[in-house]
């Protein structure tokens, strides 16, 4: 937590802050637009874009095609006959054994899932964060390490004894079994995060609080909370991609009442009934990755901020 | 190696133990606000570890049982070749995913360094695929790759008769199909941390090079390159526990085939634990995956954490 | 349909003494999520909820193995188990029985006289712990079926087969015309069929000494080779890029003429059904791949879990109504004539039933030999899975190593 880290950090974090006004000095020398180098530049970049952006026109296209067009066997074709039944079909209609309401039960479901899990394992997270930097105790950089290394365990590993320990804790097959997986399993890249975050801000902040007699929670909620707003849309942004995408999770803690909207996608796409509708399950798919693209793409710019606040220090 | 994991683990309980006796002493809010941290440090990431090592010990079936039968489930285990064609298909996958993902996202970021216009809507098209599930990126994948219906037979149909892409369907290629899918969804988040890191890299050092006379592409090589350890680490980190898990991919993407040329060691430990019912054959595996995950990360995590830890 | 629904109506009703008081919600957990599939369970929710009043809560998910395996015997392990749920009938829930999560249902069985019924008795051993039964097995189900399609025949001019050897003598005609001599699905489908060529091509008392006795001399025997060359022939001309995703997609390809056979268990028959296809007319179907003249059978069963302390007795109660529902005439016809499986009901009349369906109980008068999903541990049939798809797919194992490890496996098979 030297100095010069500090100082370079908030520069990275003021750089990025407004990448269109960064700094003319820094950096290769800024050329002009029509050079050889500056086409070559752009044309990788094009393509790369291609690479990334192909499967999303491919689902989007294919998910407004009628399957006989589909099975004509051209996925790069728009459709012919634009239609929006396939969407309405998984989202109200398409069968999962008995009930045949498509998406829309389980979107509920991942939002009543969503919502508690993202804001306990983002303040657990926050608070790991925040002690390993400024209250470390002895031994605190042990569990911190153990952590890191706990995120390289397969979670299949871990199901069993869950399962025995929310049994033991009387919440197995509650919401409450769920948040507190998704906490356990969050908490090493998060407290990551928080960690590189918080050790990258000022210490001084830190200190002069202390030294104004204020105790662990004053400083963490009035000063290192309020500075905190980058690196908790990352935490924000992992976490809502994570749990949102979770299948296995949801569908074994979360108890029948609860199955996510992951779930509903599996028996959509996994169930053959009759011929697959490709159609059907590129809708779907959309559909389950709709909430995390949504945050994505309003957050995207304090994402970057906050992974470069967050990370690099590392 | 059997002897590595209990020793270990009570070399770890007195630095618990001397850390509870700290507990109660200083910091006290602190330490009240590091309780979930600490508790499921000890419970789920010590206490399940304990409890995988002892039951892959075990004839466990469906349910664990304590009936020991020494080494039984690790023999059986390394004779078996789908477990000996998953850890092959593992370390390939891996070795390929982390260079292609680290130098593909260093160098985009590189290029996206260049002052270049449209910054934030290339960085938002190469970013978008992270916020997919792997589930997701398998189904769109398995269908571009769908030899009759994808690429293939749509070029086919345009009039390339010869054009082949069906990687998916051939035990040769199919760990490169995965890892076109793998490195769609996850280079473009290895980009957006490269790009940070190398914002964060002092001016001062750019004007210096500069004045040097040095080319750019040295500077970026052989002086920045250097500086962004830190990214580094949290990119491995990130990229490496991904690797380990790779499961939901396969699954989506290949389902293990064509034949078990696809297949990983989560997807080994999944089937064994839960199809086939056999929990100490499942935990011997997962138990070899957590070696293997010991040997390669814990001297190199000691170093990066614990030991800067004691610097600071 | 409707006059065996009727006949069985009152029957079932006369069976169901006490009406509800009030209605309580059964959840039931299943992994009947394909066509067919899903048409046969709405028959059991349907009666069970006309029946009694009761709610039938569906839960379900699909794949069998990887999606709802685990949460089935997680929920049951971690106390929050299902009103009921479907399993396979075998040893997949054996340790689940012993470690008492499943209720006894001996004394709904003994009061329902199963045993005057009860088409084969074996079907109830996996059940069976120490004397009392603690699930029903609701039907039969034989992978012993050989798929044909009449669509591939005409075009080549050819006769539809009637047995195995007849039918991969006419893969070269077939192939010369650009059709399938044999559709496959990639995955578990694969794992059916070496049992299947163990029945047909290898003969019953193969079978027997496989499945039930584990003898590794028997692997290593003649017989045993003949059936792994006859693997060897569908090696042959089977390929990854003619795979296809799904069961359902095979049988779409038999409908259309695109592929000629296909080696599946009978509940294939629920999709074609519901594709629309008629036995006789779109495909033919041998039992036993028209060899031998008895079926190996395995099939679903229900189990019905322990429910925690404090349960509202009402949905105990309705766990016992719709134990004795399932196995009542009415639901089993309504059932079975869906999903394309036999019913467990000697009692029954099946007039209704297709020819397929005739012809398998026609062959279940000789008696039922188990299958392997029937008589192995889920860990030798994962063993064995394992062991035919990489077989299939990859040309350099040969005939003898294949038999070797097969033998292995078996030898370890508890």
């Amino acid at each position: 937590m030297s100095n010069p880290a500090t100082i370079s950090t908030n520069v990275a974090v003021d750089a990025v802050k407004d990448d269109l006004q960064l700094s003319t000095e820094r950096g290769p020398r800024p050329k002009p637009f029509f050079t050889t180098n500056r086409i070559i530049l752009y044309s990788i970049l094009v393509v790369a874009c291609l690479y990334y952006l192909f499967p999303l026109y491919v689902m989007i296209v294919t998910s407004f095609k009628t399957m006989p067009e589909i099975r004509f066997g051209n996925i790069f074709a728009p459709p012919v006959e634009f239609t929006g039944e396939a969407w309405a079909k998984a989202w109200a209609s398409a069968c999962t054994g008995l009930t045949c309401q498509g998406l829309s039960p389980g979107f509920w479901n991942s939002v009543k899932i969503l919502i508690p899990s993202v804001i306990v394992s983002t303040s657990v997270a926050a608070v790991n964060g925040y002690a390993l930097v400024n209250w470390r105790f002895k031994g605190s950089e042990i569990f911190f390490s153990i952590l890191i290394f706990g995120s390289f365990i397969p979670y299949q590993v871990m199901i069993y004894p869950l399962v025995i320990i929310t049994r033991e804790l009387n919440i197995f097959g509650s919401i409450w079994a769920v948040i507190l997986v998704h906490m356990v399993f969050g908490m090493p890249i998060l407290t990551l995060l928080f960690r590189n975050y918080f050790a990258s801000l000022p210490v001084e902040l830190f200190k002069a609080a202390r030294v104004d007699g204020a105790g662990f929670w004053r400083i963490f909620f009035e000063i290192m909370l309020p500075m905190s707003l980058p690196i908790i849309v990352v935490a924000l942004i992992l976490q809502v991609t994570g749990i949102w995408n979770d299948f296995l999770f949801g569908v074994v803690f979360a108890g029948t009442q609860n199955y996510p909207m992951t779930v509903q996608l599996n028996n959509i796409v996994n169930s053959a009934q009759g011929s697959p509708e490709y159609n059907v399950n590129m809708a779907a798919t959309i559909l389950t990755g709709l909430v995390p693209l949504v945050i994505y793409f309003i957050s995207g710019r304090l994402f970057v901020r906050g992974i470069a606040a967050g990370a690099v220090k590392g | 190696m059997t002897q590595a994991p209990p020793s270990d683990t009570a070399r770890r309980k007195s630095g618990f133990a001397r850390a509870i006796e700290h507990m109660f002493t200083r910091n006290i809010p602190a330490k009240i606000a590091a309780t979930p941290m600490v508790t499921t440090v000890l419970v789920v990431f010590i206490g399940c570890t304990i409890w995988t090592i002892w039951y892959s010990f075990t004839g466990s079936r469906l349910l664990p049982s304590n009936e020991f039968v020494g080494l039984a489930q690790y023999e059986r285990l390394f004779s078996t070749s789908r477990w000996n064609v998953s850890v092959r298909n593992l370390l390939f996958y891996g070795a390929f995913s982390l260079v292609f993902t680290l130098s593909i996202g260093f160098l985009l970021a590189v290029l996206m360094d260049q002052k270049i216009r449209f910054e934030s809507a290339f960085r938002t098209i190469m970013l978008y695929p992270f916020a997919l599930s792997f589930i997701v990126t398998g189904l769109v994948w398995q269908w571009i790759m769908n030899p009759t219906l994808g690429l293939q037979g749509t070029l086919r149909n345009m009039g390339w008769e010869s054009f082949t892409f069906d990687w998916i369907a051939r035990g040769d290629m199919v760990l490169y199909a995965l890892l076109i899918a793998g490195l769609w969804q996850g280079t473009g988040f290895v980009m957006v941390l490269m790009l940070a890191g190398l914002r964060s890299i002092d001016d001062e050092i750019w004007k210096a090079a500069r004045v040097d006379g040095i080319p750019a592409w040295r500077t970026y090589l052989f002086i920045v390159l250097p500086m962004m350890r830190g990214v580094f680490v949290t990119a491995v980190v990130l990229v490496g526990a991904g690797i380990v898990r790779l499961y939901d991919l396969v699954v989506a993407l290949t389902n293990g085939g064509p034949g078990i040329s696809s297949e990983v060691p989560a997807k080994y430990v999944y089937d064994y634990m839960f199809t086939a019912g056999n929990i100490g054959q499942g935990l011997a595996a997962s138990t070899m995956m957590l070696v293997s995950v010991i040997i390669i990360i814990v001297p190199w995590a000691y170093l990066e954490f614990g030991g800067r830890g004691k610097n600071q | 349909m409707n006059r065996y629904v009727l006949a069985g109506a009152v029957s079932a009703a006369a069976l169901l003494g006490a009406t509800a008081v009030h209605a309580a919600d059964l959840e039931v957990t299943h992994w009947w999520t394909s066509a067919g599939e899903a048409a046969a369970v709405a028959e059991f929710a349907r009666v069970f909820e006309e029946q009694t009043g009761h709610n039938w809560v569906d839960s379900a998910l699909a794949g069998s193995g990887t999606g709802a395996n685990p949460v089935i015997i997680s929920r049951i392990i971690g106390g929050n188990p299902m009103g009921a749920t479907q399993m396979n009938t075998g040893r997949d829930a054996e340790e689940l029985i012993q470690a008492g999560l499943m209720r006894d249902l001996t004394d709904i069985a003994e009061e329902m006289n199963i045993s005057e019924f009860y088409v084969d008795e074996t079907l109830l051993e996996p059940c069976t712990y120490e004397g009392r039964i603690y699930c029903f097995p609701v039907n039969i189900h034989s992978w012993d079926w050989l798929w044909l399609s009449t669509a591939a025949y005409e075009e080549i001019g050819q006769p539809v087969p009637t047995n195995w050897n007849e039918y991969v003598e006419s893969w070269p005609a077939l192939e010369e015309a650009g059709i399938l001599p044999f559709g496959l699905a990639s995955g578990w489908p694969i794992a059916g069929i070496p049992g299947v060529l163990i029945a047909g091509v290898g003969g019953s008392d193969l079978v027997l000494s496989i499945n039930r006795d584990k003898s590794v001399d028997a692997v290593r025997s003649d017989e045993f080779r003949a059936v792994a060359e006859a693997l060897d022939d569908i090696r042959s001309v089977v390929s990854p890029e003619t795979m296809v995703p799904s069961f359902g997609d095979v049988g779409n390809q038999l409908l259309t003429g695109e592929a000629a056979g296909n080696i599946h268990g009978d509940w294939l028959q629920g999709d074609l059904q519901v594709a629309g296809g008629v036995p006789g007319e779109d495909y033919e179907c041998l039992p036993a791949l028209g060899m031998g003249d008895q079926l190996t059978g395995g099939g679903d069963s229900f189990f019905f879990p322990v429910l925690p302390d404090g349960t509202d007795p009402e949905v105990v109660e309705a766990q016992t109504e719709l134990a004795r529902l399932l196995i009542s005439p009415e639901a089993q016809l309504a059932f079975n004539l869906k999903k394309g499986s036999m019913p467990i009901r000697t009692d029954i009349d099946l007039s209704g039933a297709n020819t397929c369906m005739q012809k398998a109980i026609g062959l279940l008068d000789n008696g039922l030999l188990p299958s392997g999903d029937f008589a192995l541990s889920s860990d030798t049939q994962q063993q064995l899975q394992d062991l035919s798809i990489e077989f299939l797919d990859n040309d350099s194992i040969s005939i003898d190593e294949y038999i070797d490890r097969y033998a292995s496996i078996i030898e370890s098979a508890d």
